[in-house]
């Protein structure tokens, strides 16, 4: 595959993870954060620790934008599947997300007409496809995903489609990020930041991690190639006493983002006041709504929602994983009543979420450490 | 007295899961029906059954075949449900000979798509060398079934000099794959239609009998376990194998090959390969002596020129799955939880 | 928010603007070039797909540059090795090797 298996050639990487070595003072821990869950997924996926030394830590951010997503919305979109005529229409993603009542999957067993898109384009189409049904489709995603959702009610409005809703539950990466460094016990050296987010807002938006919040910050792309040169990056700007931010992934970035995608997002969406993060609380200015001139595709104005606040069980450590405070293991609920089968939150059932991860891979590899044994290099 | 076998299975409702090949199943299986059924001394739980009639022994399977759409690039409903029998009996070691089957109809369905499936049935059936004894027929209220469902049961004898078994994997055996990975699973994907891709993907349903014949022809005695990776794909079937012998799988991902169109797909859908559905290929366990000989006889065969060696079983990390990159990258892969689904993030 | 994957455009389709025919390892879909108004896709593009839009082409130059600036890493080290072996030149920080990606 073009642009993807030169990112994963074994020789480059050997290269490039021997600069890594090379650049790392023994003496020193870094405390790395990867903001956007994808990088969290790539880096398990890709089995990235392996080629590191072990004083480089990940800390996983809460760029994931199932797992941030507070369990009332979950409840409050399955709650539209009560009218009969309503397709519920999602990415993948949602669909194992637990609600108070269930997950969309399980709610589809139950008899709900649920269905996964891939697009909200596929979503659109429904709608025209079934003129007698309405469709909803649960937006999700940071900047990266808004521009779409945004440019399909565009085209739905010019269409004349009356059947057709979205449930925005878009947020912004920016605000999490503030939230990340405001917190009194985040100790971080440096961020590993959101490759695709970044081809719509550009690297301009990150130029306060630096001057302000004094962390270097590279935005990095996917393979693993692109990860590791971003840790080069980072180490580099360490090393030389640098803080500035980076763009490694520049054969898709352009530094000043994607203008006709914000103007999209300008013309659709504005920002709400506050939306409520999961685990987070509440953070200003951090999601999208429909604009009133959308109303009319507004799934929170057709329908009518419980909008009620759910919190997550008092066990459940969900807010300190995400920020990055605590590990997924050290969750008193991880392994034990909350597992990728049975998530209690959406961190272990998203693929993007650290707990998943954690769980699929170096809880594995704690458990043979503390008996003894190294998992075998092959 | 007979104790009261403890059910472990715990949802309130059956969901697609269960019925995915992964995790859930599995812990229906466990959790409900061995307690209930099971022999109190069944030992892990394989492909088929062996029974012994009158001295002789045989292997039976069954499996049902509910696949939407029916017919998809490659095969329809009707080949399944017999080679998918057919395999079943051929992992275990034995050659199929006859099969019944029950067809469970929906009212309403044309006549003209039921003789399609029964067609494709019977020439499958002449492939793989079976006879179709008999059956049974069924017919629901139109919404019941989807068009139509097809349970097949299969017995067979076993082939001489093959016997498999979890517990006789051992430390330094070989893993061996017949072809390359995916490719039904994608196909039944795209052939529902509902996202909106196209490839140039089809069904890999055969028969793997003939290959397991050629592998046995020369190391029969080395032939550990067979599996053929249906729901759940490679990963699954390993890792059960990992859990029921106690020891570890390790995989080189580079060797295992997958059709670029199955990779483009996965990739683009956020997919992993390993999970996806096969119908036409089988793994083996093989001991290193004959590994060798094993990989050069499939590859010689009609059908196996893209089998590949794709790794090896150790005694770390025991009950586990393990694949390495080329750049020493490594990652535990874990058994589907449910079916697999399209992700964008 | 991170799936996104690098496709090539095939052809612009004609029965809708922005729409065009996108081709990833052999699997085809269509999708919405429509974010890429400023500086449009034609056939033979290389775009990056998320949810069925394109939202950036692919440079290959930048690509490329990067493979090389990787390639080297080492070599300069070992260059730089070579010369210091000659007591000729104080090694400083930030003197050896590539220079960062975001000038």
């Amino acid at each position: 595959m073009r642009f993807v298996d030169e990112f994963r050639e074994p020789e480059l990487i050997n290269k490039t993870a021997q600069e890594i070595r090379r650049l790392t003072d023994p003496q020193r821990h870094y405390r790395l954060m990867e903001v956007c869950g994808g990088h969290t997924h790539a880096i398990y996926r890709f089995g990235l620790k392996d080629l590191l030394p072990p004083n480089i830590e990940f800390i996983h951010g809460p760029g994931c934008p199932v797992c941030v997503l507070p369990m009332g919305r979950i409840d409050d979109g399955l709650s539209m599947t009560e009218q009969p005529d309503v397709i519920f229409t999602a990415f993948g993603d949602m669909m194992r997300v637990p609600g108070t009542h269930g997950s969309p999957l399980e709610y589809k067993a139950r008899g709900a007409d649920i269905r996964i898109v891939y697009s909200p384009a596929d979503a659109l189409k429904l709608a025209q496809t079934n003129p007698d049904r309405h469709v909803m489709f649960f937006a999700i995603g940071f900047e990266t995903t808004a521009p779409s959702t945004g440019l399909t009610l565009m085209r739905a409005r010019a269409l004349g489609i009356r059947n057709f809703s979205v449930f925005c539950n878009h947020v912004t990466i920016i605000p999490a990020i503030r939230a990340i460094l405001d917190s009194p016990d985040m100790r971080l050296d440096a961020f590993i930041g959101p490759g695709h987010v970044s081809t719509v807002i550009g690297c301009r938006p990150y130029e306060w991690i630096a001057r302000q919040a004094g962390r270097p910050i590279v935005v990095s792309g996917f393979e693993p190639l692109d990860i590791l040169e971003s840790i080069v990056m980072l180490l580099r700007q360490l090393k030389e006493g640098r803080v500035e931010v980076e763009n490694q992934y520049k054969r898709v970035v352009p530094w000043e983002g994607n203008r006709a995608a914000l103007k999209v997002m300008a013309e659709v969406f504005q920002l709400r006041p506050y939306f409520e993060w999961r685990g987070m609380g509440f953070i200003s200015q951090s999601a999208l709504r429909l604009r009133d001139s959308y109303a009319e595709f507004d799934a929170e104005q057709r329908f009518r929602i419980p909008g009620i606040r759910v919190t997550d069980p008092k066990a459940a450590q969900c807010g300190e994983v995400l920020k990055g405070v605590l590990k997924p293991h050290q969750c008193k609920l991880f392994g034990k009543e909350c597992t990728p089968e049975l998530p209690v939150g959406a961190l272990m059932v998203s693929s993007e979420g650290s707990c998943a991860a954690y769980y699929n891979y170096e809880h594995r590899r704690a458990a043979l450490t503390s008996l003894g044994v190294t998992a075998p290099a092959l | 007295m007979q104790p009261v076998p403890k059910l472990r299975f715990r949802d309130t409702q059956i969901e697609m899961a269960h019925g995915a090949g992964g995790k859930a199943s599995r812990r229906l299986v466990e959790g409900l029906f061995v307690p209930l059924l099971g022999a109190p001394s069944a030992g892990p739980l394989g492909d088929s059954a062996y029974v012994r009639m009158n001295g002789t022994r045989l292997a039976i399977t069954t499996d049902s075949f509910v696949v939407k759409p029916l017919r998809f690039p490659g095969g329809s409903i009707g080949e399944l449900a017999v080679y998918g029998t057919v395999n079943d009996l051929a992992v275990s070691g034995a050659r199929a000979e006859t099969l019944v089957v029950t067809f469970v109809l929906e009212a309403g369905l044309p006549t003209e798509i039921l003789e399609y499936e029964v067609r494709a049935m019977a020439a499958a059936a002449r492939r793989a060398g079976v006879v179709i004894a008999g059956g049974d027929t069924k017919v629901v209220e139109h919404g019941k079934a989807d068009y139509m469902y097809i349970g097949s049961c299969g017995i067979g004898r076993l082939i001489d000099g093959v016997e498999v078994s979890p517990e006789s994997v051992r430390p330094g055996d070989r893993i061996l794959l017949s072809g390359p990975i995916g490719d039904h699973g994608i196909t039944i994907l795209l052939a529902r239609g509902e996202l909106d891709l196209e490839a140039e993907v089809c069904s890999d349903t055969r028969p793997v009998l003939p290959l397991i014949e050629a592998m046995a022809a020369v190391a029969a005695p080395g032939i550990r376990w067979m599996r053929d990776p249906t729901r759940g794909g490679v990963a699954t079937s390993l890792n059960e194998l990992a859990l029921d012998c106690g020891l570890g799988i390790c995989l080189a991902e580079e060797q295992i090959p997958v059709h670029n169109s199955v990779r483009g797909a996965c990739e683009l859908l956020g997919l992993e390969p390993m999970h996806i559905a096969n119908e036409g290929q089988f793994l083996a366990i093989v001991a290193p002596e004959f590994a060798d000989a094993a990989l050069a006889a499939l590859r010689a065969a009609p059908g196996g020129q893209e089998a590949a060696m794709i790794g090896e079983v150790r005694e770390q990390p025991a009950g586990t799955v393990l694949v390495s990159t080329l750049y020493g990258g490594t990652r535990v892969i874990d058994m589907l939880v449910g079916d697999p689904l399209p992700r964008i993030c | 928010m991170c799936l996104a994957i690098p496709g090539k455009i095939v052809e612009l389709l004609p029965e809708r603007e922005n729409l065009a025919l996108v081709e990833v390892s052999g699997v085809r879909r269509k999708i919405d070039v429509g974010l890429l108004n400023d500086d449009p896709a034609k056939a033979g593009d290389w775009v990056l797909i998320h949810v069925g839009f394109a939202m950036s082409k692919i440079s290959e130059r930048d690509a490329t540059d990067r493979m090389r600036v990787l390639a080297m890493l080492g070599e300069d080290e070992a260059a730089m090795r070579e010369i210091e072996g000659y007591g000729l030149v104080e090694s400083e920080p930030g003197s050896r090797g590539i220079r960062s990606g975001g000038s």
